[in-house]
């Protein structure tokens, strides 16, 4: 009797574990979650919110830096990214997760260099906390989340890479990022809604 | 019954007497996964992998540990690893343990980049080059669970398969090898 009752307890308790909630925290956003807004610091010195876009549907929200080349890989794709989907209504809002402390070259000195060099279309913030990238589960340079704006918030509609080819613009098969933009806008289902790329990680 | 089972082992400590080993046990195998190009230092061989070919080596062909670390000369962290790598090939290379370096390198960089880091460091681990682009198809092959963040390692036998998205010291390592060697 007593054997039956420890293992009513071990039930018991194994299962409070298995149903506490998974810690969202560490993990980051999943797809449709409602994401944070943030207030960061813009290459121009502004303070930037995803509430100051009165009239924006939707956010293209990239954590990207200087330093990685990857990030540099896709650098003119994310640009050509701003001007396609500005005017639609979806903006690119670009954030530089690293510490410049372990490397300078992300450094918001460097960054402003860097959007002048480039002509940036769009903000360039900086997680100077470091809190923003980890409440999305930003893992590595580059690192997409598109937003839809909604009246309960803006919903995270695609996480993941830009298209399926780092090394060449033209060889890309799928346009992971504007395919998700484009059915977002339209109201239709997003197909590829997570993608996996390799990418320097945050530090 | 009996008998079969008799058999089973006498048959497995044949196959497993060191020395005997007709197949090769190391990781790059150009019969069973053929490399679409092949790179050279002064002193080794790199070969240049697809994902479909380079996933053909990392079924269990031997009786080896193998740790496979996913790196590349632009990842600092990665960068900074090798050295530990590089002693845990040195360290257990007579034990069944073969540490594979897996390049992430940018094709395009290989000659300016990957060739004089392999030639400066002399290193003796297995370096190969892991050039295809579609990472969206074969990041998810290797752990369902990769971001796609580097530095990254598989370490897998026989009988166990682990895989790690963090950095490593020796210690770590060794730590994490001794588990698959008992």
């Amino acid at each position: 009797m007593n054997t039956i009752r420890m293992l009513l307890v071990l039930m018991a308790v194994s299962g409070l574990f298995a149903f506490s909630p998974p810690d969202h925290r560490a993990e980051g956003y999943s797809i449709g979650d409602i994401a944070a807004d943030f207030s960061l610091k813009n290459v121009n010195g502004d303070m930037i919110s995803l509430s100051d876009f009165g009239n924006a549907k939707g956010f293209l929200v990239i954590f990207t830096c200087n330093s990685c080349p990857y990030a540099n890989a896709y650098e003119q794709r994310i640009i050509d990214l701003d001007r396609k989907y500005k005017s639609s209504g979806v903006p690119v809002i670009a954030i530089n997760p690293n510490n410049p402390k372990f490397r300078p070259e992300d450094s918001f000195e460097n960054m402003q260099r860097r959007a002048q060099e480039k002509s940036y279309t769009f903000p360039y913030l900086m997680d100077q906390k470091q809190e923003v990238f980890p409440l999305y589960g930003a893992k590595r340079t580059p690192h997409c989340f598109l937003l839809e704006k909604t009246n309960s918030g803006n919903i995270v509609r695609y996480i993941g890479a830009i298209d399926d080819n780092y090394q060449d613009a033209g060889e890309v098969e799928v346009n992971y990022v504007e395919d998700a933009i484009e059915a977002m806008l339209e109201g239709r289902k997003i197909e590829i809604e997570i993608t996996k790329a390799i990418g320097c990680s945050i530090k | 019954m009996r008998s079969i089972g008799f058999l089973m082992v006498f048959v497995t400590m044949v196959s497993c007497k060191p020395g005997e080993q007709s197949i090769s046990n190391s990781f790059v195998d150009y019969e069973m996964a053929k490399p679409h190009q092949l790179l050279s230092t002064s002193y080794s061989d790199i070969p240049v992998y697809s994902f479909d070919e380079f996933e053909k080596l990392l079924k269990v062909h031997s009786q080896k540990t193998y740790v496979v670390n996913f790196w590349a000369t632009w990842c600092k962290p990665c960068v900074k690893e090798i050295p530990e790598f590089e002693k845990l090939q040195n360290t257990y290379g007579d034990q069944q343990v073969e540490v594979v370096l897996v390049s992430l390198d940018f094709p395009n960089k290989v000659e300016s980049q990957l060739l004089p880091f392999v030639e400066n460091l002399n290193l003796k681990s297995q370096v190969i080059l892991l050039d295809d682009p579609n990472q969206n198809r074969w990041i998810p092959k290797i752990d369902k669970d990769w971001s796609g963040a580097i530095p990254a390692t598989l370490i897998f036998n026989a009988d166990r398969r682990e895989f790690y998205e963090k950095s490593f010291t020796f210690m770590s390592l060794e730590a994490e090898l001794q588990d698959f060697l008992n």
